[in-house]
């Protein structure tokens, strides 16, 4: 299906998407407010991860991104520890708590494994709000940035919204890496046909698990990375409003496609920064109108409907039966 | 002073009622939850919503119009299933063919749009709704003081769990629904409306929540946010009953408000996530629920 023309087109997506990232802060843009974006761009990726290509609808995904920025935040700023140590502390407990989880909700499919990871991840909001060391309904407060191993200072907001940038972009290779590895199409092989997959002899829930684990660590390395970007970590990073937005990023922009996160996290992010300020509670009726458009009508989300757009304009199939 | 483990008796029985009246809500809830999706095959997110619209519209009834309690407990729910009808026919009736998974990101939509709007307009502190006159006060039951609301709570929603329970399961109209929940299909060619039952079916379960969300209005602050978190404790309750089932919905739906309760005594910090807990361990020990058959 990838003609030549194709692919130049992705590269030129790709070219123009890079130097518009590396060139934003220059541009005048407020870099705070990229490397936001870009932690939920990371998220978003995550969670696609999951939803996109093997159909697992976590509901519960701000556990991850939550607990993970509450230990980088508190080993950092309470305990004096350095920013990586910290992240990758971060990284390691979302990923035990993604085990934990995972190996639990991997039990059961499609809808029951919603309601599962969402349960369990109240749970764990619960444990924040109790424990002492998230400093409870005031959560973690002015988190130091710190510096890569006492080289460069991560202080300047440039420096880290590179370090940032960094950062995701090697996330986003590597779960591109992940979905084109034999370990990918393994997993796509379930989102199509799950009974058919496990028929083939494929172990169906050691390869569920891996992906959730894969998916909640790469989450928690978004929740560390924001905690560390904005110098705070609160309740509201582990809460269910947390979780709902990740899928509506997923959704939106398109499931199942590697821009496609970005893209949501981009215009659900940009979304929230302009009407906190002008519109307060119609936020989440808004984002709750968005969700019941693009499940009405908009299921491809943006870039799934650009790029089957263009592929039955190409082939001539469009309007065939579906 | 008697006690249990060397906590005071009445301060066990206490809770245990407490318990007992959390749990009626949870069975109500999960009941209408697992009406919805034996038929439609959708989790209903936005129950917990309808719960919190009920409570509200019990509220702003006595408020602007002084409708009182008793008529807003058939009101409330009726108006509210109403809504509910609407969004079945408007939104829901066209997702029956994809998957489960849109079922629930729609009414998960539709909850933050309800709560969205109620806080707006209502803001997040809880309103007090006032105990009727004819149910204030208490009963001495000689070992312990029983609030007649809270009685009046369970006894309520045990009744029209039976009845629910009775309507499905022995009368023609149940089975006719539970035909539908079979083969569809099949029974739409015996010349049975079966969109309409289908519209009925949400309605119902949504007038449950309603009606659960009015038997609240007096024990707990009505505040838009009532049912956003209840809700998830009634997914899990959902999850360790075993959807498939109503008499399992209605059994650990009460059950576990007693365990609730219970934990309150014993150990309060682990209260609110006893139950998720308990999830947890029966998941890994029978995966399909208590109740649930594995398919």
């Amino acid at each position: 299906m990838a003609g030549s023309s194709n692919i130049r087109a992705r590269v030129a997506v790709y070219a123009v998407l890079g130097i518009l990232a590396l060139t934003a802060p220059l541009l005048g843009i407020y870099p705070v407010f990229l490397m936001k974006l870009l932690c939920y761009a990371m998220f978003a990726c995550a969670f696609n991860l999951l939803l996109g290509y093997t159909k697992m609808l976590s509901f519960g995904h701000a556990a991850y991104f939550g607990s993970s920025a509450y230990i980088t935040g508190w080993l950092v700023s309470v305990h004096g520890w350095g920013t990586i140590e910290g992240i990758l502390a971060g990284v390691a407990a979302s990923m035990l708590l993604g085990i934990a989880i995972g190996a639990i909700a991997v039990r059961r499919q499609g809808i029951y494994f919603a309601m599962i990871t969402l349960a369990l991840a109240q749970l764990v909001f619960f444990i924040c709000l109790q424990a002492e060391f998230t400093g409870g309904e005031n959560g973690l407060q002015s988190i130091p940035r710190g510096s890569i191993f006492g080289l460069i200072g991560l202080g300047r907001d440039d420096t880290m919204y590179y370090f940032v940038l960094a950062v995701f972009m090697a996330v986003y290779v590597f779960v591109r890496r992940i979905v084109g590895s034999p370990f990918g199409h393994v997993l796509q092989a379930i989102r199509e046909n799950e009974p058919r997959a496990v028929s083939l002899g494929y172990k169906v829930a050691r390869y569920k698990l891996l992906a959730f684990v894969l998916s909640a660590s790469i989450s928690g390395l978004a929740g560390s990375l924001k905690a560390l970007t904005l110098g705070f970590a609160t309740l509201s990073d582990v809460n269910q409003g947390t979780s709902g937005e990740v899928i509506l990023m997923t959704l939106l922009g398109g499931s199942g496609t590697f821009l496609g996160p970005v893209v949501g996290a981009g215009v659900v992010v940009t979304l929230q920064e302009y009407l906190s300020d002008h519109v307060g509670a119609w936020v989440s009726v808004i984002i709750g109108a968005i969700f019941v458009v693009c499940v009405m009508v908009f299921r491809r989300g943006f870039v799934g409907e650009i790029a089957w757009r263009f592929a039955h304009s190409r082939f001539g199939t469009r309007r065939t039966a579906e | 002073m008697t006690t249990v483990l060397g906590v005071p008796l009445p301060a066990i029985l206490g809770q245990l009622t407490l318990g007992l009246v959390n749990g009626s809500f949870y069975a109500l809830l999960s009941l209408g939850l697992a009406v919805i999706f034996g038929l439609l095959g959708i989790v209903n997110f936005a129950h917990g919503a309808f719960y919190m619209l009920g409570a509200f519209a019990a509220y702003i009834g006595l408020q602007a119009f002084g409708v009182n309690y008793w008529f807003a407990l058939i009101l409330a729910p009726l108006a509210v299933g109403l809504l509910g009808v609407l969004i079945e026919r408007l939104f829901l009736r066209h997702l029956y063919r994809l998957d489960p998974l849109y079922g629930l990101l729609l009414t998960f939509g539709v909850a933050l749009i309800a709560e969205g709007v109620m806080r707006d307009r209502f803001g997040a502190s809880g309103k007090s709704y006032p105990v009727p006159e004819s149910l204030q006060g208490a009963f001495d039951l000689g070992f312990m003081v029983l609030p007649i609301y809270r009685a009046w709570v369970v006894a309520a929603s045990l009744a029209v769990c039976g009845m629910t329970w009775f309507l499905i399961e022995r009368t023609r109209l149940g089975a006719t629904l539970r035909a539908a929940t079979e083969n569809a299909r099949l029974v739409q060619a015996f010349g049975i409306n079966v969109p309409l039952l289908v519209m009925g079916t949400y309605g119902g379960g949504v007038a449950l929540a309603a009606l659960a969300g009015v038997l609240a209005a007096p024990v707990v602050q009505v505040s838009p946010l009532m049912g956003s978190s209840l809700v998830i404790v009634v997914f899990a309750v959902v999850v360790i009953g075993g959807m498939g089932s109503i008499i399992g919905a209605i059994i650990s739906g009460l059950s576990l408000g007693i365990v609730e309760g219970l934990t309150k005594v014993i150990y309060p910090e682990a209260s609110n996530i006893v139950v998720f807990i308990i999830m947890a361990v029966v998941l890994m020990w029978r995966p399909a629920g208590l109740f649930g058959r594995e398919q």
